[in-house]
């Protein structure tokens, strides 16, 4: 089941062909996990990788995290097994690496249709992301998102390979990110599915991860890809709401719950008009409150 | 079905297992080298022979080394292992799986 409204506010990359990550994915809290057959495994491992991935898919409880695969891409001979063995296992999320246009999600669905078809999943259950990884990819951003109807689950962009494309590099400050950022954001945003931004690689930069992390949450990305553990604390704190953004939320909440009992469609609070995207707004501020333990289930302060 | 050459599949590392799977004149012959043989020594075995039964493979000399793999880790390995030995990795036998 897709939910757009869920959290992911991280989806880790985990190494297709290496038990020991694989085993261990779950327990550091990712909202996605992001089970890797692509570029981590080498080219006389794709099938072992596949096989390795499908029985951990099928047998190891990863908790609450949406379950994603980045199969290897429509240009190798090896995509087409990767979505049957993915499909059969019951994945989540297929990821195709290296979209440029939205004929290539067409093709990922068709083959995804036949291989639910043939291992008896529900018509349509198996969701799709697209990577973005070049300059073609970017300018084609939102007719990839608005592909797949009721399939698309979001895109990410890739920044090595775009930075590549480009004939740049990877830079701290990351400017030479920035169109392909806001295009990939606003493409998203447009088809009403969930953006992630890249990978940060240098695990010394601490202090660059928290800015690079910064600047996509106040660009209003969903979430951030990650490559280690350690990064998943860091970007949970980043999205979590402040003290008083939660008792905010929990007085429009409260007012949005006590007008519809009333019947009132309009509704005010401290004299401000509250209408529904604030509403809305304000729900996602509890659910990422309830999610970093600032409330419980309930709305209590867990600090108290 | 009849291995056709001498295949291998996983690595040496912690949680991981390598299978090596060649032909056997008759019969199967299963070599298990594993820190837990002891504790977990049979439900290895019981395993290879399910993967091999599936594929129905009566004759083959299988050396599996454990670095402390899960069962499904080694069902994983062993699948590759066999695709590979019976020269079959481009079509995978799904219900196997």
């Amino acid at each position: 089941m897709l939910k757009q409204d869920r959290l992911r506010r991280t989806m880790m990359f985990v190494p297709g062909n290496n038990p020991a990550m694989l085993k261990d994915a779950g327990i550091y809290g990712a909202d996605a996990i992001m089970f890797d057959l692509e570029d981590a495994v080498a080219i006389s491992e794709k099938d072992a990788a596949r096989y390795l991935v499908y029985e951990m898919v099928k047998n190891v409880d990863f908790g609450q995290a949406e379950l994603v695969v980045r199969i290897n891409g429509l240009d190798t001979p090896y995509w087409q097994n990767d979505v049957r063995a993915m499909v059969k296992a019951g994945i989540d999320v297929i990821r195709l690496p290296k979209v440029e246009t939205a004929d290539m999600m067409t093709d990922l669905t068709i083959m995804i249709l036949l291989a639910e078809k043939e291992f008896g999943r529900q018509a349509g259950e198996t969701k799709v992301m697209a990577a973005i990884e070049s300059a073609l990819g970017v300018l084609n951003a939102r007719k990839i998102a608005m592909s797949c109807q009721g399939r698309m689950m979001g895109i990410a962009l890739s920044g090595m390979d775009y930075t590549k494309d480009m004939g740049t590099h990877r830079y701290p400050d990351g400017q030479e990110l920035h169109f392909a950022r806001n295009m990939v954001l606003h493409a998203a945003r447009a088809a009403k599915i969930a953006a992630f931004d890249t990978v940060f690689t240098d695990m010394n930069d601490e202090a660059g991860f928290i800015r690079e992390t910064q600047l996509i949450y106040q660009l209003g990305y969903d979430g951030k890809s990650v490559i280690n553990p350690r990064q998943i604390p860091l970007v949970n704190l980043i999205y979590q709401p402040t003290k008083s953004e939660v008792l905010a939320a929990q007085a429009v909440v409260a007012a949005s719950k006590a007008a519809a009992e009333k019947g009132t469609g309009v509704l005010s609070l401290n004299g401000q008009m509250i209408d529904r995207p604030v509403v809305l707004q304000a729900e996602k501020v509890l659910q990422l409150a309830k999610a970093t333990h600032l409330v419980d289930e309930k709305g209590n302060d867990i600090e108290k | 079905m009849e291995i056709k050459k001498t295949a291998l599949a996983g690595t040496l590392e912690s949680s991981d297992v390598q299978v090596m799977i060649s032909p056997n004149e008759s019969g199967l012959t299963i070599d298990l080298v594993s820190d837990v043989k002891k504790q977990f020594g049979k439900a290895i075995v019981a395993r290879v022979k399910q993967v091999l039964s599936a594929y129905d493979i009566t004759d083959a000399t299988v050396k599996i080394v454990d670095k402390g793999a899960l069962d499904s880790v080694i069902k994983a390995r062993m699948i590759a292992a066999v695709q590979r030995a019976l020269d079959i990795v481009e079509e995978p036998k799904w219900e196997v799986l």
